[in-house]
């Protein structure tokens, strides 16, 4: 495999969610620290998308986050084409990779500024990357604009003239602006009618497939992640429990927290396939199980699994954290 | 300026843009609930003619108070022009040096309202700038401004304006006191009045910074003082404009207050302060005008700026639509 574009290791991100210091020490409160991402490995390569998926609060948006440096890790590193996010110390220093990677936030109505017109927001990137003015920063605003299939005119109209898709939109054109080679999307389309997210989808892979885009793709919705993705990485409670083929992962899921998930994609052509009733819910991050974060809610803990931490292991095409896995007991 | 160079790469669509601007005005809900409120139009008419009468007072005050050779004490305390001695030469009477009290009147509200809107202003671009600081960047620095408005704002607003002025006026030295009275009053109840500015403009940027518009222009690399400016400002302005409106009756009153006690502008230079103070000593020997016509002029005055205010901030309010 070719030099990864991003590449996270060991990546640890803790947030302190304690109670003000007179509260702790009046109300004997203690301290409070939700482990959002907790030790994460991943590798995503040049020209694929790479998913990450999981139920609400399992750290996925965290790693959008830190990828794009909205957060600096607790410990570990992320690394952009080969520097490490952290050690860039200033902002001027910054501005390169800036211009390489991009974000498409989840929520199309508070991502763009209500007060700024649609040709500004997008033209924002190239302004602050000094890349183009006058009439050439026009010229490819238009271009941009007929890219995410919006007409060039709509550019001399504010945000609330538009609906949710079309504001999507228009967060697309702005990330692609300064020709970014890698693009973090955090949930795009969950904001949006299920119509207008495969057409949303779909304009994102046209461009990737053009403009031979990386994707860092977080949603928690399996159908969209199975539409886009090369490879999935399922997250639990700020952990990677299985990373592989996108294909591989929807055939044979090999992780019980993996199955559940796609158990519950309601299927037409297997109405009557046996379905394994897990039920519960995902415990705090501030205080997670010991052992493996899933056992309380899997069919296949055993003693060792409440004691021991499950490393990612290879297992096939795949990789997986599961003690069951590994020996065999699934 | 980035609006204005997409206009010059695009003109002919400008000429397009104008018109719709204009009439987004005249259908906004602000327009109609203006129009719709009488009393809010009739703050606006108040307003407006003791504002554009003070601003042309040199030309149409029938005397020049501050012109002493003009002032002859055979016109003193002449009564208003309705009483049995008064006189339409002086409409409003003359006080006790003869000085023409319609003209005063016009002279001391322009003092009051330049006092008032400068004093204002700079409360407001320090409160703001603070504000902004404070909310985007957080940390200690939000805790030094934020506790420095705390101790501030438990202490009276005119309390404050009086050290400040008291302060510097003995700091500074005596040749150069009275020219820089003015100055010395604007920065007094400025410094008074910031923390308003600056408690909202905080709350708001703490709001706005966490949307994601803010966070995608910090992922683009945007300078940080360019997201200040360019981003979060124009959202938290609307409420500063709100509390700039109310501000601005108060400030009138602290100056007046202040001339009042005598610590405001100097005597040579009267505002309606100055001018209720010195009808004040003549309060029970009969003269009543001197204090009258000044006092009812300021409290009109603050009155209809305060309904406007009060107007603003309801129109403003979406919750109250």
């Amino acid at each position: 495999m070719p030099e990864p574009l991003l590449r996270a290791s060991g990546l640890v991100r803790y947030f302190d969610v304690s109670a003000p210091w007179l509260n702790r020490v009046l109300e004997r409160k203690p301290r409070a620290v939700v482990k959002a991402v907790d030790g994460i490995d991943f590798e995503i390569g040049r020209g694929e998308t790479f998913s990450l998926v999981g139920e609400s609060g399992c750290g996925k948006s965290t790693v959008a986050r830190l990828a794009v440096g909205l957060y600096r890790p607790t410990r570990g590193r992320i690394e952009f084409d080969g520097t490490d996010l952290a050690t860039v110390g200033s902002r001027r220093e910054m501005l390169p990779i800036r211009r390489r990677l991009q974000m498409i936030f989840q929520d199309p109505y508070a991502s763009l500024n209500p007060r700024w017109r649609v040709r500004e927001i997008i033209a924002e990137p190239l302004r602050t990357h000094r890349l183009l003015s006058g009439a050439a920063l026009d010229e490819r605003v238009d271009e941009l604009l007929t890219q995410v299939k919006l007409d060039p005119a709509d550019g001399e109209k504010y945000p609330h003239e538009f609906s949710g898709g079309q504001r999507q939109r228009i967060s697309i054109a702005r990330a692609l602006a300064a020709n970014p080679e890698f693009l973090v999307a955090d949930e795009p389309t969950s904001a949006l009618d299920v119509s207008v997210q495969a057409q949303i989808l779909n304009l994102m892979k046209d461009l990737q497939r053009d403009l031979g885009l990386t994707y860092l793709f977080i949603s928690h919705n399996l159908a969209v992640v199975s539409h886009v993705s090369d490879r999935v990485g399922v997250m639990y409670l700020g952990r990677l429990v299985e990373v592989g083929e996108a294909r591989e992962i929807f055939r044979a899921p090999r992780h019980p927290y993996t199955r559940l998930l796609l158990d519950t994609i309601p299927d037409l052509k297997m109405t009557r396939r046996e379905r394994e009733p897990v039920g519960g819910e995902v415990p705090s991050p501030i205080d997670p199980p010991e052992g493996c974060a899933f056992h309380p809610r899997c069919p296949f803990a055993n003693e060792r699994c409440r004691r021991e931490r499950p490393e990612l292991l290879a297992a096939g095409k795949s990789a997986v954290a599961c003690h069951a896995a590994e020996e065999g007991r699934l | 300026m980035s609006v204005d160079s997409v206009a010059a790469g695009a003109s002919g669509k400008e000429a397009v843009r104008r018109p719709a601007s204009k009439r987004r005005w005249r259908d906004s809900d602000l327009w109609w609930s203006f129009t719709r409120s009488k009393l809010t139009v009739v703050s606006a008419v108040v307003t407006a003619v003791i504002v554009v009468s003070a601003l042309l007072a040199p030309v149409i005050a029938p005397y020049d108070p501050t012109d002493l050779s003009s002032l002859s004490l055979l016109d003193a305390m002449i009564p208003p022009a309705w009483e049995a001695d008064g006189s339409w030469s002086h409409p409003f009477g003359t006080d006790d040096q003869g000085r023409d009290m319609l003209s005063a009147i016009l002279y001391g509200a322009r003092i009051s309202l330049v006092v008032g809107a400068a004093s204002v202003v700079l409360a407001m671009l320090l409160g703001v700038a603070l504000g902004l600081v404070a909310g985007y960047f957080g940390g200690w620095l939000d805790t030094v401004i934020m506790r420095l408005a705390d101790v501030q704002l438990s202490f009276p607003a005119i309390l404050i304006a009086l050290l400040i002025d008291g302060v510097a006026k003995t700091a500074l030295p005596r040749d150069l006191q009275s020219s820089a009275a003015i100055a010395v009053v604007i920065g007094a109840i400025a410094l008074s009045y910031w923390v308003h500015f600056a408690r909202t403009v905080r709350g708001s940027t703490l709001v706005e910074r966490g949307k994601e518009y803010v966070q995608a222009a910090y992922v683009t690399g945007v300078h940080p003082l360019a997201i200040m400016l360019r981003h979060v400002l124009p959202n938290v302005l609307g409420p500063v404009l709100v509390i700039a409106t109310i501000n601005l009756a108060q400030a009138i009153l602290t100056e007046a207050t202040l001339s009042f006690l005598g610590l405001g502008v100097p005597a040579t230079q009267p505002s309606l302060g100055t001018l209720i103070r010195i009808g004040n000593n003549f309060l029970f020997s009969g003269e009543w005008w001197i204090a009258m016509f000044p006092g009812a002029t300021l409290a009109l005055l603050a009155l209809a700026v305060n309904l406007l205010g009060d107007w603003l901030r309801d129109a403003l309010n979406p919750k109250l639509r």
